[in-house]
């Protein structure tokens, strides 16, 4: 949708260096689809149809750093993983990091090993669903995949790959059944898509591959969430622990039938030996196919060459939060500077602050940011003098004033993208051969230098190169916990320090992960047995984060600027560039007021 | 109009023998817990419906129920998006965007009118004028009355739309608001969970469609089939319960031995769900299974009942199992019993709940 040229337009440069142009035609894009959440877009563009002006905002916020207020800090974690449903387990996993920082509680090292295998169970399936499921239909076109030829498309994929599904007559098939499905008129999720846009380049074979392989991959990554299952209880949003995990070992004695056995062990292990080969012979596959047939698509980098951050994760042994134990590294690159990598400390009032003088909130001083532990969250819902439409009917926000519910978080006062590919570059500059080969591989496979990492595509391609990595961890550390039992060490909780009575009066602790789609951080205070404050910083509040009082843009902002639109009425380039990101807007909205504040009321008939 | 493809169709086109087909459907009657004599029911509908369209609105939320709805194991997700129900506005996983994927909703509401399903994922808030779920430019409050509106039936999915959920937990900071206490002039099914068991929500999805019909409801508007019974009723802990073996702290020789959690604060004495029977993932595990007690999940308000770690007598838990009771029975509340004597007087209860039909059939029960 389009709306009328801005009264004011103007030209700008962002002090992180991006040219920014609001005079042109506005295309509005809201709901933005096919990401978890809800979120809206606009972007301005020039007379060839070049986005020269991008606008992104979170369009909800529930408020659960509120809720949690004056509750046991042992149940923040089942809170917290109601942020998100998507990643779920992974806000989890963090509060309980949190909590444990704050009340000095070690977990066994059997904890430390099953919840490492939680956290890459679910970097896996995430990623596998976010690629055909979320983001596949911005490469693939569904309805040119009824022009491939059968025979072809089995050729194409038994090139490329050793999975077994991929006779000709497989692939006629999946073909016959989509051709009915479209022809039945009832389109479903596929309708009104931008089916025959020149945006496309695949060849109808590859599209009709890769359809063959979303409907493979919605069977199958429910199969990789039975681990969460297994040691959690359920999923989606297993139950987790304040001093380790819920689920006894017992495979050796009475009762074993009521614990985590043998046949449970065993049922892991097979699990985790098909998600590596899905993952290596499919979707690894699939990834290069279609990245070779998109080489010239280089839009999208963004802020992923020049600033990235990461907090690192996947403790290798328990209780040591130091860089050299984390499997995924931890760090900052600034200024496009690979060369160094810079410490990250989310303690240090002066690294970690959010902005929100672009966000519907308030602060007393707007000009300054606020450390996570001195966190405020009051709401202020209010368009900006440029805007047009109404409050209840938004036609174009103002990007000059407040427009998004997703703060502006900043590290030392930098935008950041955070994320795979963030992970990746952080890896990669420092040398580490399991970031780097991989990627150089890629790379020389597909004839590209490193700098096609920095876009849209290299993002994608990040994620895919993660979920295998993920995949073959998930063994490492089965085997380790093995071994551990093996050992004669069955210890899954430590209760020492389970009763509050044995807590502090007072305590302050930090808990990170990195969340499938990035750096995240759970800030607790806790007061007489209760959480006196709660603050998250989550990866999709960096990512699409509004502007800052500098004026420096966010990484979903400078990754849409320059890039050109085939049809500027079908925002496919759009939504491939923010889709590259994985957007999670449950997560990034979620924070919200503390009490006192008026708020008017809708009336319901 | 061009031709409707039928589930029957779809499955001998993929090369499924009649033979298997009507196996299928014998399944499926099981699965639901109907007699034999249904299958022959659900083989004419397959055959002969085209597909019912269902727009899938999502209001505040975590996204969770759509993940596990993607987990169903039976029937496969692909086969109910692809064959049972044409689901034409879903904004986790269709293709359109921006005003295109709007139009849908223009589109199916006024084409199928009084024919399509209105599935809701989350609630509306209603503070801050519904601006803080707000699509396309407008209050999410507004979309759900629109689409509401010439729905056949709404299907409220997981806890955030039955009840509130988190960002209703107190104090409720965006006044999120449960679905019917929006929308008041339709049948609404409530499937409560956080989320609900994938095979919960497409068993109750393939119920309506086979049988044209909104399921038996309780009197809080879930489907008795799989809301009628407490965790605690079909718990394979149970006899430990009984036996009076406890868990008495995480990780002891208790807990190796699968004894019972309700020590630890299990919620499942006061939770109405299929946990215990259907379980997750493909039957795979469910919480008590894998040692930790039940959260209460699908129960109204169940973040404000104190720590999940407080066990019920701790509480005024008990209290709400007598509510839960006199749902079901109009029986006496039973109020701050001892453990021993909550096993006494659930075996006593038991044994009259047997022909206990859950009485509450939903005013709109017949409704299609």
């Amino acid at each position: 949708m389009t709306v009328t040229a801005n009264p004011t337009p103007h030209q700008t440069r962002s002090p992180n260096g991006f040219s920014l142009n609001n005079s042109g035609q506005r295309v509005v894009v809201d709901p933005v689809t096919r990401i978890e959440g809800h979120m809206r877009c606009e972007v301005n563009l020039d007379e060839n149809n070049v986005i020269r002006n991008a606008v992104s905002t979170g369009t909800m916020w529930r408020g659960l750093e509120v809720i949690l207020h004056g509750r046991d800090p042992r149940d923040a974690w089942a809170f917290t993983e109601r942020i998100c449903g998507v990643c779920t387990g992974t806000h989890a996993l963090t509060s309980v990091r949190a909590v444990e920082d704050a009340l000095g509680i070690p977990i066994p090292e059997n904890a430390n090993s099953i919840r490492n295998i939680m956290q890459l169970t679910l970097q896996a399936q995430d990623h596998l669903v976010h690629f055909y499921h979320l983001h596949a239909l911005d490469w693939v076109d569904v309805v040119a995949a009824l022009k491939a030829d059968p025979k072809a498309t089995a050729a194409l994929a038994q090139s490329i790959s050793n999975w077994p599904m991929s006779s000709p007559g497989y692939f006629r098939d999946v073909q016959s059944r989509i051709k009915r499905f479209v022809e039945s008129g009832q389109l479903g999720p596929f309708m009104n898509g931008y089916w025959g846009n020149p945006a496309y380049k695949l060849p109808p074979e590859a599209d009709l591959m890769a359809v063959a392989h979303y409907l493979e991959a919605l069977d199958f990554q429910k199969e990789i969430v039975k681990i969460h299952t297994i040691y959690g209880g359920k999923n989606p949003h297993p139950n987790w622990l304040v001093g380790g995990m819920p689920c006894a070992i017992n495979v050796d004695d009475v009762g074993a039938v009521g614990a985590v056995n043998m046949e449970r062990l065993n049922l892991v292990s097979s699990i985790i030996d098909r998600t590596i080969a899905f993952i290596d012979q499919v979707y690894i596959p699939d990834l290069l196919a279609i990245a070779s047939f998109y080489k010239d698509w280089t839009y999208g980098g963004g802020l992923s060459g020049q600033a990235v951050l990461s907090y690192g994760d996947i403790p290798d042994h328990a209780n040591d939060d130091s860089p050299e134990n984390l499997l995924l590294p931890r760090g900052a690159i600034v200024n496009g500077d690979l060369s160094k990598i810079h410490e990250v400390d989310l303690r240090d009032p002066d690294q970690i602050q959010e902005f929100v003088d672009h966000s519907w909130f308030r602060y007393d001083d707007e000009s300054k940011g606020l450390h996570p532990w001195d966190g405020v969250t009051v709401p202020h819902y209010a368009l900006g003098p440029n805007a047009q439409g109404s409050a209840t009917k938004i036609d174009a926000v103002d990007e000059g004033a407040k427009y998004s519910w997703i703060k502006a978080p900043r590290w030392r006062g930098h935008a950041m993208e955070v994320g795979p590919l963030a992970r990746y570059v952080i890896g990669y500059a420092q040398g580490n051969p399991e970031f780097k080969e991989p990627v150089d591989k890629v790379l020389t496979d597909l004839g590209l230098p490193l700098n096609a990492l920095f876009s849209t595509l290299g993002r994608t391609a990040a994620r895919g190169l993660e979920a295998s990595w993920a995949a073959h961890k998930m063994r490492y550390f089965q085997d380790k916990l093995m071994a551990n039992i093996k050992a004669g060490d069955t210890a899954t909780a430590n209760t020492d320090d389970w009763e509050p009575r044995r807590w502090p009066k007072r305590a302050k602790g930090v808990g990170t992960t990195e969340a499938p789609r990035g750096a995240l951080g759970h800030w607790v205070v806790i007061e007489k047995g209760k959480i006196a404050n709660y603050q998250a910083v989550v990866p999709t509040t960096w990512n699409g984060s509004p502007r800052d009082p500098q004026g420096n843009i966010g990484a979903f902002e400078a990754a849409l600027l320059n890039t050109p639109l085939a049809k500027p009425d079908e925002p496919l380039e759009i939504l491939r560039t923010l889709h590259s990101f994985d957007p999670c807007l449950a997560c990034a909205t979620h924070v919200m007021a503390p009490d006192g504040e008026e708020m008017t009321r809708v009336k319901v008939r | 109009m061009p031709t409707t493809e039928t589930f029957y169709e779809v499955m001998r086109r993929q090369g499924i023998t009649r033979r298997s087909f009507i196996k299928f459907c014998s399944l499926t009657a099981t699965a639901l817990g109907l007699g034999p004599s249904f299958a022959g029911k659900i083989a004419h509908a397959m055959e002969t419906k085209p597909r019912t369209p269902v727009l899938w609105l999502h209001g505040l939320e975590c996204t969770c129920c759509s993940e596990s709805f993607i987990r169903s194991a039976h029937p496969l997700v692909s086969d109910v998006v692809l064959s049972m129900i044409s689901l034409d506005y879903d904004d986790l996983i269709m293709a359109s965007a921006g005003h295109q994927a709007e139009a849908i909703l223009e589109e199916i509401t006024h084409k199928y009118k009084g024919n399509y399903i209105l599935a809701v994922e989350g609630n509306p808030p209603l503070n801050q004028d519904g601006m803080s779920c707000i699509i396309g430019g407008r209050p999410f409050v507004e979309q759900l009355q629109e689409v509401a509106k010439d729905c056949k039936a709404i299907i409220a999915w997981g806890s955030c739309a039955s009840w509130g959920c988190v960002q209703a937990a107190r104090p409720n900071p965006t006044q999120a608001t449960p679905v019917d206490q929006v929308i008041r002039d339709k049948p609404i099914i409530k499937v409560p969970g956080c989320p609900p068991i994938a095979e919960v929500m497409t068993g109750v999805l393939t119920y309506m469609l086979t049988f044209e019909r909104v399921p038996k409801l309780d009197r809080q508007g879930r489907p008795v089939m799989f809301y009628g019974q407490r965790i605690h009723d079909k718990c394979y802990r149970r006899p430990h319960f009984d036996a009076g073996q406890f868990v008495e702290e995480w990780d002891d020789e208790a807990a190796r031995k699968g004894y019972c959690l309700y020590k630890m604060g299990c919620k499942g004495p006061t939770t109405y769900n299929a946990c215990s029977t259907v379980r997750w993932n493909d039957g795979v595990s469910f919480p008590i299974q894998s040692g930790h007690g039940c959260i209460g999940c699908s129960e109204d308000g169940f973040w404000d009942k104190g720590s999940f770690y407080q066990h019920v007598t701790d509480t005024h838990a008990f209290g709400v199992e007598a509510n839960a009771d006199k749902v079901g029975l109009g029986a006496v509340g039973v109020v701050g019993a001892a453990i021993g004597a909550h096993a006494a007087y659930s075996a006593i209860h038991r044994a009259k709940q047997q022909d206990n039909q859950p009485s509450d059939a939903s005013p709109a029960g017949d409704d299609r």
